[in-house]
């Protein structure tokens, strides 16, 4: 070596050599003599009394909402109830808003746009297809999503989520899934977008992409409104009154279960197949239970969470409108374009248990899953032709009563199977496109994202087929 | 000593600190996300779950969401404050448990504190589980002598009818060490005049460094004084050295490309600036 050194190949070099000959221990003696000082400097500032009734509490608590018996019964108790309060609260302040918005805005919007002379196609376009759309996702989304917001958010300032993934873990584990999967499925009954962003706390990318393709099956906020309401409707009207809230409450929960369970099965089948591989281990601290700052959670849930899933929905409401308008209101050979469409899939849509307007209304609906319902509704009353509950093609009628509701899709042919295949569908489809563009950022695969955007989609089909088949078998 | 000996932190702020003018709210403007031309950057480095975030939002007006669970801050998160008329950049990093391992989000807050010489580091802790989080304040210290200590959960520790003895801490630590309850705001003014008198070499921290193994004493003082001779300035000679010992092949990098050596120049081009305007504060 004739070469001349530099300092930092000379230094390079001796690391080299001390590395060689002092051993290898050199990282435990390091966290030995760090762990040593801190215990030696924590000891001499911390004092302690002899009292410790809140850390004993906490543990009674833990061993409560963590034992092996009663950590799923009291989770599924929790959701319960969360829901409960959700459907029971929603009714009345959703009647209110829909008849402030849509009996007595929309009358006001449309004699407004007589006295100025606008053309028919144009106040049909604005205010039948895009103010009621917007009107729609307002009065239908806003009350749950205020109520059922702050309830989650103060469970996860308690501090009860941790507790969750600590009893899902296991079963993560078994699945051949990371543990945090299940931090990251919780953020996803709150918007699966966000909730993918959150699996960079993943650091294995096999595990990670596990956590991605599986994020759909946890119900998002935009979701949470069709189950509830279909659940009220057809589910919740099958009990009697006094027990309908529980009832729908009950439905609307097995669905959000259903979902964790596909969870874990197709995190099972991928880790076995095409994501082989062991699973890491990590260690979950269970934080100490801390009272939640009530009113703040309040204010930071309904101005960070509520207010921004409803403008993103208001905003994806006002092309839908239009779209739902124009599709009923175009008329190609005697028919409008949508009752082309619905015509054309209703078969389809028969074979698996659900029919033309649904999977138009998932067509709509793919930028925003919020607007499924409305969508729905709208295209029931257009095709099944209803005098009375809407005023023309394309106008989303007045949402003002769950017996109205109810009535439009029974006349456009709906039975408890249609009810529940919704419901199923509504799970297991194809994320939004928010979600299918922010896994594309963070995988930075077109392959995984095709995956992760179809896999649902046949998931949803072939289960709707199944229970098509055996409800018709038995009945 | 008895647990009525030791002040509550919301006393200690109490009446004979009113008069001092970190009390003066207008002090400190909250800018948000507009951190445009900043005079410091002050990074805040933690255990997960131990209330950074809440720190951070207390100083920026920023509302990200606090979680209580561990891991909620994935990404870094910046934001801007104003305090006695300098311009401050926070940046929150992930929590971590340690800086020594090389999971993503250690790496994330390590190579924040190393490269991105932050002009202060704060690192707040779990005051209730103190042993814990030194682990990591000691890690934070070998590399920057910079450093604040923010012993939050003051207010469990008394429930828990412990107490910390903060003067003591601060002088074992080496650092100035301030009590505060983050999510009621106590202790956050104290804070702040902290990180301005650090940032303006006010306060110069003679920062606790781990004892060296005894197996490594001699390896480790050849080659410390090797890399402090190359790299004249380096404010962590030691560290690297340890850190090439064990064989991190990022620092080895830094070593190579001689990026390392920026990262003293970096930092004593800073002293000269709060030199510079601690004079002219004198001056004027």
């Amino acid at each position: 070596m004739m070469q001349e050194h530099t300092p930092s190949e000379k230094i390079l070099e001796r690391v080299g050599s001390l590395r060689w000959t002092a051993g290898h221990d050199f990282h435990d003696e390091l966290v030995e003599s760090l762990y040593t000082d801190a215990a030696r400097i924590a000891d001499r500032a911390v004092t302690r009394k002899g009292e410790r009734g809140r850390f004993d509490m906490d543990r009674t608590i833990d061993r409560l909402v963590t034992s092996r018996w009663l950590g799923f019964p009291l989770m599924l108790l929790m959701l319960t109830i969360v829901f409960w309060l959700t459907i029971e609260g929603a009714n009345y302040p959703s009647a209110m808003l829909a008849t402030l918005l849509v009996d007595t805005i929309r009358p006001l919007f449309h004699s407004g746009a007589t006295a100025i002379g606008l053309p028919w196609w144009l106040s049909g376009l604005l205010i039948d297809g895009i103010y009621l759309a917007m009107a729609w996702v307002i009065s239908v989304m806003l009350p749950p999503m205020a109520i059922f917001f702050p309830l989650f958010t103060l469970l996860e300032d308690f501090g009860y989520l941790p507790r969750v993934a600590f009893n899902l873990d296991g079963l993560f584990r078994r699945a051949g899934a990371h543990g945090k999967q299940a931090l990251t499925m919780a953020m996803g009954f709150g918007c699966n977008a966000a909730a993918i962003v959150s699996t960079r706390v993943i650091d294995s990318p096999r595990e990670r992409l596990i956590a991605i393709i599986t994020n759909n099956f946890a119900l998002c906020n935009g979701r949470w409104p069709t189950q509830i309401l279909v659940a009220t409707i057809f589910i919740g009207g099958l009990a009697p009154a006094h027990l309908a809230g529980l009832v729908s409450a009950a439905a609307v929960v097995s669905v959000a279960v259903l979902g964790i369970v596909l969870t874990f099965v197709v995190s099972w089948a991928l880790s076995r197949t095409v994501l082989k591989g062991e699973a890491s281990a990590f260690s979950l601290e269970l934080p100490p239970y801390r009272p939640p700052q009530i009113l703040r959670t309040i204010y930071t849930s309904v101005i960070d969470r509520t207010l921004i899933v409803l403008w993103r929905a208001v905003v994806f409401a006002i092309p839908a409108g239009a779209v739902i308008w124009l599709a009923s209101n175009i008329q190609v050979a005697d028919l409008s374009l949508a009752e082309h469409f619905i015509n054309f899939t209703g078969p389809f849509g028969a074979v698996v248990g659900l029919n033309g307007v649904i999977l138009l209304a998932y067509v709509i609906a793919i930028p925003a899953n919020e607007i499924v319902i409305p969508t729905i509704l709208m295209l029931t009353v257009l095709t099944a032709r209803l005098s009375g509950a809407g005023d023309g093609a394309g106008v989303m009628f007045e949402p003002d009563s769950l017996e109205a509701n109810a009535e439009v899709l029974r006349a456009g042919g709906w039975t408890l199977l249609t009810a529940l295949n919704l419901m199923l569908f509504s799970l297991v489809h194809n994320p939004c496109s928010t979600t299918i563009y922010t896994i594309y950022r963070e995988t930075k695969s077109a392959k995984w994202t095709t995956v992760a955007s179809l896999l649902p989609v046949v998931m949803g089909f072939v289960m709707c087929f199944v229970v098509a088949q055996v409800w018709r078998l038995f009945s | 000593m008895t647990a009525e000996q030791t002040a509550p932190p919301k006393a200690a702020a109490g009446s004979a600190c009113e008069a001092c003018p970190a009390h003066h709210a207008a002090n400190l403007i909250r800018l948000g996300v507009n951190m445009a031309n900043w005079d410091f950057v002050v990074a805040l480095a933690g255990n997960p779950n131990t209330g950074k975030t809440t720190v951070f939002n207390h100083l920026t007006g920023l509302r990200q969401h606090t979680g209580n669970w561990p891991g909620k801050t994935v990404v870094r998160a910046e934001g801007g404050f104003a305090y006695g008329g300098d311009r401050y950049k926070l940046v929150d990093l992930p929590g971590t448990y340690s800086l020594l391992s090389t999971s993503d989000d250690e790496e994330v807050a390590r190579d924040f504190i190393l490269f991105g010489s932050p002009d202060v580091t704060i690192v707040v802790v779990d005051a209730t589980v103190l042993e814990r989080n030194l682990n990591l304040v000691l890690q934070v210290l070998e590399i920057t002598d910079r450093a604040i200590v923010c012993l939050n959960l003051m207010d469990e520790v008394q429930r828990r009818g412990m107490a910390v003895d903060e003067r003591r801490l601060a002088r074992d630590l080496g650092v100035p060490v301030v009590p505060t309850v983050a999510r009621k705001n106590e202790g956050i003014p104290e804070l702040l005049q902290a990180v301005a008198d650090v940032a303006f070499g006010r306060i110069v921290c003679k920062p606790h460094r781990i004892s060296s193994p005894p197996g490594l004493k001699d390896a480790l003082g050849g080659l410390t004084d090797e890399v402090a001779a190359a790299f004249p300035g380096l404010p962590n000679a030691r560290w690297v050295a340890l850190r090439l010992l064990e064989g991190d092949p990022r620092i080895a990098e830094a070593v190579r490309s001689g990026e390392i050596a920026d990262l003293g120049r970096h930092l004593s081009t800073r002293s000269a600036f709060a030199t510079n305007s601690l004079a002219q504060e004198a001056g004027q």
